[in-house]
């Protein structure tokens, strides 16, 4: 059983909601990356979504690209990312971690290598948002060693394929609550709410919900029919510019504290 | 030399040219570009649908263009003949609209009202733009905001024509972030949005769909030659930014395997400085803008920013057709740089009274190159594919003059 399955089995034991928080590796700064990922298990994360940066985000709305081009500026590389993962797992060996982002940094690193150095920091999973599954070939030598492919399912998603997504789910399969980039603002739950209890009716993983949640309220409209929740662009926002350890360990309690407890609440 | 025997062949049913192509997008497009596959694999072979794009091409575009003998800059230069194509005396001036014609008819077949377009030079915004007036669909354009600065007649040609243009400030402000601003739009605006993409790259059926609406430049040109010279050229070239004219041109002659083809890229300011758009010549496999194919960036895998003064040349992409002619040995790319293609431009406006756009002047230097290597009764089949009118302010702010 991976870490990504020991997590939302316990989650599932204890009849929880999981919380998936996102945030932008190298930002808002390089030095307290690791520091920022333990205060987002402190503040009631389950598992981790690190943003790869990457140059050409097109699925990512304007708050995550802003991110990605300030942790580029600063020179962050997937060297970068793994080593933190590394450093973070001397403190968290039960936190699943999936990075997210998009192939080309993978492909450019080396399949294989990068298969072999993120097990080896401990990465659980990857998202990649320009990798369905008809080009997920690919990624078989990261399958090979045991990194999770998380598959992104979406409103615009045919029956047909929608079958074979649930079929080809590992981890948890990430399902896209609307069509559009991420950080966007027209979040409808009464339109989602039936189709993602079919798709976790169908689905042979865990089902998180992401795009559009930026706060209690919204988290807490998925959770009656989610097993988790993913919060990005919000958070991103409220670290942006944070001025040191503190403060951004600050801000990520403050954040997530709330939505936390309005998922657990439920 | 390469042993595949027909070209023809590719792309397979998932758009791989071989190694390159695919469909690398989001979960959210691949409904669309399925419904759109399918569409367009429909409308290519309907009798009604081919009759309407050869009536367009025919009495909107202006078609055939014509192959014009360049004699005295071939006695300039030395060597064979030089031919062009002329893609510059289309409508719009340039080969873009042969492709916009195409894709706008498939966008009305499919029952779309809203175009959208990404554009570098403004030759693949304002032939989008053209189209879209004359359907009467509402057409919005992306376009990078440093690419508006250096092509302000063409953002005006847009707004004349009904089209909203919209800045592009993510990146490098150019033609790569405006193609991405582009998808975001249509992942946002799936259901009523027809994406008209203006080069041979993007996912499939893309790269297919446009080197189709596009290759009707080789036809014409193979059979032209065939006519009035009664042979094939020794050698083809074209400029190469996405790759989309010069697909155009090399695709009816690839299984001629006797024709040489070599595409020009954009070296800019030299190849061993690293100011450039070279993406075949310098660059290596990787992923971007839904295709796999040649790539310019860094060893983290971040897109690296291109400089070309040809605004449409300025991407560090290529389409994956051109990848796999690359690989396969059937096609050489080379590097053209900015003073040559400013030479080229020079040249041909003095010697046969023809101002070439930037992006041609490129193939124009190559086509040069080409000549001087050939013996006197040699052929160079070169795509002059758009006009420099557009360009008539860079050049004159390059040469300091205030126009």
């Amino acid at each position: 059983m991976s870490r990504i399955d020991r997590r939302f089995a316990a989650l599932k034991a204890a009849g929880r909601t999981g919380l998936i928080p996102f945030v932008t590796a190298g930002d808002p700064s390089l030095e307290h990356m690791v520091t920022l990922m333990h205060a987002l298990v402190d503040a009631g994360a389950d598992l981790i979504e690190l943003g790869v940066p990457f140059s050409d985000p097109m699925a990512d709305g304007p708050v995550i690209q802003h991110a990605s081009e300030r942790a580029i500026a600063r020179g962050v590389g997937l060297a970068d990312v793994l080593a933190w993962v590394a450093t973070f797992r001397q403190r968290d060996a039960d936190t699943p971690i999936v990075l997210m982002g998009y192939l080309n940094p993978i492909e450019i690193h080396g399949y294989a290598r990068f298969a072999q150095e993120a097990v080896q920091a401990g990465v659980d999973g990857v998202l990649l948002v320009d990798c369905p599954l008809e080009e997920s070939a690919v990624l078989q030598q990261l399958r090979d060693v045991g990194l999770q492919q998380i598959l992104l399912a979406a409103p615009t998603t045919e029956p047909s394929r929608m079958a074979q997504l649930c079929g080809s789910a590992e981890g948890f399969l990430y399902y896209v609550s609307f069509a559009g980039t991420t950080g966007a603002a027209h979040l409808s739950t009464g339109d989602i709410a039936a189709r993602v209890a079919d798709v976790r009716a169908r689905a042979k993983a865990p089902v998180a919900v992401g795009f559009g949640i930026r706060d209690a309220a919204s988290a807490k409209s998925i959770a009656g029919f989610a097993d988790a929740v993913v919060i990005g662009s919000a958070l991103v926002e409220r670290l942006a510019g944070a001025m040191d350890a503190d403060d951004m360990t600050a801000r990520a309690r403050a954040f997530l504290t709330p939505i936390r407890a309005a998922l657990d609440a439920h | 030399m390469s042993t595949i025997v027909d070209y023809n062949a590719y792309p397979d049913a998932h758009g791989r040219f071989g190694n390159y192509g695919g469909s690398y997008v989001a979960e959210t497009l691949m409904a669309p570009l399925a419904e759109l596959t399918e569409a367009y694999l429909r409308l290519r072979d309907d009798p009604a649908f081919i009759a309407e794009l050869d009536r367009d091409l025919k009495h909107y575009v202006g078609r055939p263009s014509p192959i014009y003998h360049a004699e005295r800059l071939s006695q300039h230069v030395g060597g064979a003949r030089i031919l062009f194509k002329r893609e510059d005396l289309n409508h719009t001036g340039a080969h873009k609209i042969n492709n916009t014609v195409g894709q706008a008819l498939v966008a009305r077949n499919m029952g779309k009202t809203r175009i959208i377009a990404e554009t570098g030079a403004g030759q693949h915004g304002v032939a989008s733009a053209t189209v879209a007036a004359r359907l009467g669909l509402k057409c919005v354009v992306y376009m990078g905001a440093v690419d508006i600065e250096r092509q302000k007649i063409n953002v005006y040609r847009m707004k004349l024509l009904g089209a909203e243009v919209v800045p592009v400030t993510s990146g490098s402000k150019t033609l790569k972030d405006a193609l991405n601003e582009a998808m975001r739009d249509w992942v946002t605006n799936v259901a009523d949005t027809f994406y008209i993409i203006g080069t041979v790259a993007g996912p499939h059926p893309y790269p297919l769909m446009v080197r189709d609406f596009n290759a009707i430049v080789g036809r014409e040109a193979r059979a032209q030659m065939l006519e009035e010279y009664g042979r094939l050229p020794d050698v083809l070239t074209a400029c190469v930014g996405g790759g989309s004219n010069a697909i155009g041109l090399f695709h009816a002659f690839l299984n001629d395997a006797d024709v040489r083809i070599v595409g020009a890229e954009a070296a800019g300011l030299g190849l061993a400085t690293g100011h450039h758009a070279a993406s075949l010549a310098a660059g290596r496999p990787g992923v971007l803008h839904g295709n796999r194919t040649y790539v310019l960036c860094d060893d983290n895998g971040q897109i690296t920013e291109t400089h070309s003064i040809s605004a449409g040349l300025d991407y560090p992409g290529v389409g994956p057709e051109h990848a796999f002619l690359k690989d396969a040995g059937r096609a050489d790319y080379v590097g053209v740089t900015d003073d040559e293609a400013m030479e080229a431009f020079h040249l041909l406006a003095r010697t046969e009274g023809i101002l070439a756009a930037l992006e041609s002047s490129h193939a124009v230097a190559q086509a040069i190159k080409l000549a001087r290597e050939l013996p006197k009764d040699g052929i160079v089949l070169c795509n002059l594919s758009g006009r420099g009118d557009k360009d008539v302010h860079t050049i004159a702010a390059r040469e300091g003059v205030e126009v």
